[in-house]
């Protein structure tokens, strides 16, 4: 079977990402696309709306850093144990990005109204916190099936692509995200689908069994997907690979300043492209 | 025998999850993370033929859900989670929460990660623990600069749940749900009344009696230890190397 879904690299993946465009990417335990993010870079992408799913952390600092995104929509940016993420905090003390403040469920519930194709989505909880007063999108109703029930109104979220990177993908183009189900409502929510980078591409049939069709999303979602060795590095892949403590260390020190990160970008991002030169 | 900061806090927040059968701790929580396995832990030896549910987010061991990061939320609306624990970089004496940062936002002086689930939880789950270890007045505020999470008012909102109370390291305050502050129960052993007035930044009742926090006794901390601290190091092996060395 012609594998018209599988793209040559990282490259080719981030060719498909216009400036201007919405992509969801996963939080740090879901599959970080950290080789599809230094392409983006490279490629110079300008201009994009970020919904981080809920929360995100190094791939969005690097991308914030680099200039590339308009606007930030996540519950929360953070590095966990591993440092603190200062582009971010850089870009916010000089009003360079837009950013929608949001919670944890809000991102859960709009991608899931976004799969639906319905506008909106009610949620529970959420009032009297400041993110609805800064939030002009997100609105309060009465709920119209009962008497004196303030609830919020979510519009739904449609993003472009959802982008993430996972173990494997089948011979059909079938990918492996095991229990990770938000990847599934995330990717199901995009309009064009996903851009996944796998560790590998394997010759098996993903729906032919009970056991891995239920832990797998299929071909039909996924836009385009590309083999990347490590792809998620230095973030770690589910149980198959750990964070580079060492690396973020090495990360946290340059980041700190512009000049610092640049070089960053230098020694660890712009290598394919002098190597091509 | 000496107890530490730690064993004292993951003791208390046992304590405190005793009547619960669901627990969640969230993301860079350690110590109730440990504090609730050690409640699962006396449920299994008291009441064998009931299990306490257990999710700890980051640790793939401790984690019961298959519907992905939306499960939580869905399970706490639900009614399916007892107790959570929030914390945030400022907590006020009406018991908001302020997980963005200090100043004007967005371009805060300084910014914290983000809300994350918090605006929403604290209304859902009925046993919400705030847990922060640093007491001090830049923690404890009159009024926080930016609301995360709402504490309980009277504003006609659907709100089964909001806090039970805020743990620091110097002290247990109870929140009055009808009063909508804070009342000084007990004291960690060590400290003063003087202390928690001292290091506290806003207005807080106090009890009738305030006593002492109790302490754990020898097997408990024996428990603490060892598999409790071997069982958390799955979710913070960091933590663990630090605070127990001959568990790690």
């Amino acid at each position: 079977m012609p594998q018209d879904w599988l793209l040559g690299s990282a490259e080719a993946l981030a060719a498909q990402v216009p400036d201007g465009a919405k992509i969801a990417v996963p939080h740090d335990t879901l599959g970080v696309p950290m080789e599809t993010t230094r392409a983006l870079i490279r490629r110079g992408v300008r201009d994009l709306h970020v919904v981080c799913v809920p929360i995100a952390g190094l791939q969005v600092d690097q991308l914030i850093g680099a200039g590339c995104v308009g606007t930030l929509e996540t519950s929360a940016i953070t590095f966990g144990e591993h440092g603190t993420p200062h582009r971010f905090h850089d870009a916010l003390k000089r009003g360079a990005i837009r950013l929608l403040d949001a919670t944890c469920p809000a991102i859960h519930a709009a991608l899931e109204a976004g799969r639906k194709d319905i506008p909106f989505t009610p949620l529970r909880g959420v009032l009297g916190s400041d993110l609805v007063r800064h939030r002009a999108d997100w609105k309060t109703i009465d709920n119209p099936f009962a008497e004196n029930d303030p609830i919020l109104l979510l519009p739904a979220i449609r993003p472009d692509f959802a982008v993430f990177h996972a173990p494997f993908a089948d011979r059909d183009g079938n990918v492996f995200i095991g229990r990770r189900r938000e990847l599934a409502t995330m990717t199901q929510a995009s309009i064009k689908g996903a851009l996944v980078t796998v560790e590998e591409v394997r010759d098996v049939d993903l729906l032919a069994s009970e056991e891995t069709a239920a832990g797998t999303l299929p071909a039909i979602y996924v836009a385009h997907a590309a083999i990347a060795r490590r792809g998620a590095w230095p973030c770690g892949l589910w149980d198959l690979y750990s964070t580079d403590e060492a690396h973020f260390r090495r990360y946290g020190e340059l980041a700190r300043t512009a000049e610092g990160f640049a070089r960053y970008l230098d020694e660890f991002v712009h290598i394919k492209r002098q190597a091509a030169e | 025998m000496s107890v530490s900061r730690q064993e004292l806090l993951i003791f208390t927040v046992a304590r405190l999850l005793e009547d619960c059968r669901s627990v969640a701790v969230g993301a860079s929580s350690p110590i109730p993370g440990a504090g609730a396995l050690l409640a699962r832990h006396w449920l299994a030896a008291k009441t064998p033929s009931r299990r306490l549910f257990l999710t700890i987010l980051g640790s793939s061991r401790l984690n019961a859900m298959t519907s992905g990061g939306v499960e939580l939320f869905d399970m706490a609306a639900q009614g399916r989670i007892d107790a959570f624990f929030l914390g945030g970089g400022q907590i006020d004496g009406h018991g908001s929460l302020n997980l963005v940062g200090t100043g004007h936002y967005p371009a805060t002086d300084v910014r914290w990660p983000g809300s994350f689930g918090s605006a929403y939880l604290y209304h859902l789950v009925p046993k919400v623990i705030l847990f922060r270890e640093e007491h001090s007045r830049r923690v404890l505020v009159p009024k926080v600069d930016f609301i995360s999470a709402a504490g309980p008012r009277d504003d006609g909102v659907y709100r089964p749940g909001g806090p039970i109370g805020l743990l620091t390291n110097l002290c247990w305050f109870a929140f009055d749900r009808s009063r909508h502050r804070f009342r000084l129960e007990t004291i960690h052993p060590g400290h003063s009344l003087e202390d928690v007035r001292d290091n506290t930044g806003f207005d807080f009742d106090v009890a009738a009696t305030i006593t002492e926090t109790p302490l754990p006794d020898a097997a408990t901390l024996a428990t603490i230890r060892g598999p409790i601290a071997r069982q958390i190091a799955d979710a913070y092996p960091r933590f663990v190397k630090q605070v127990f060395p001959d568990a790690a």
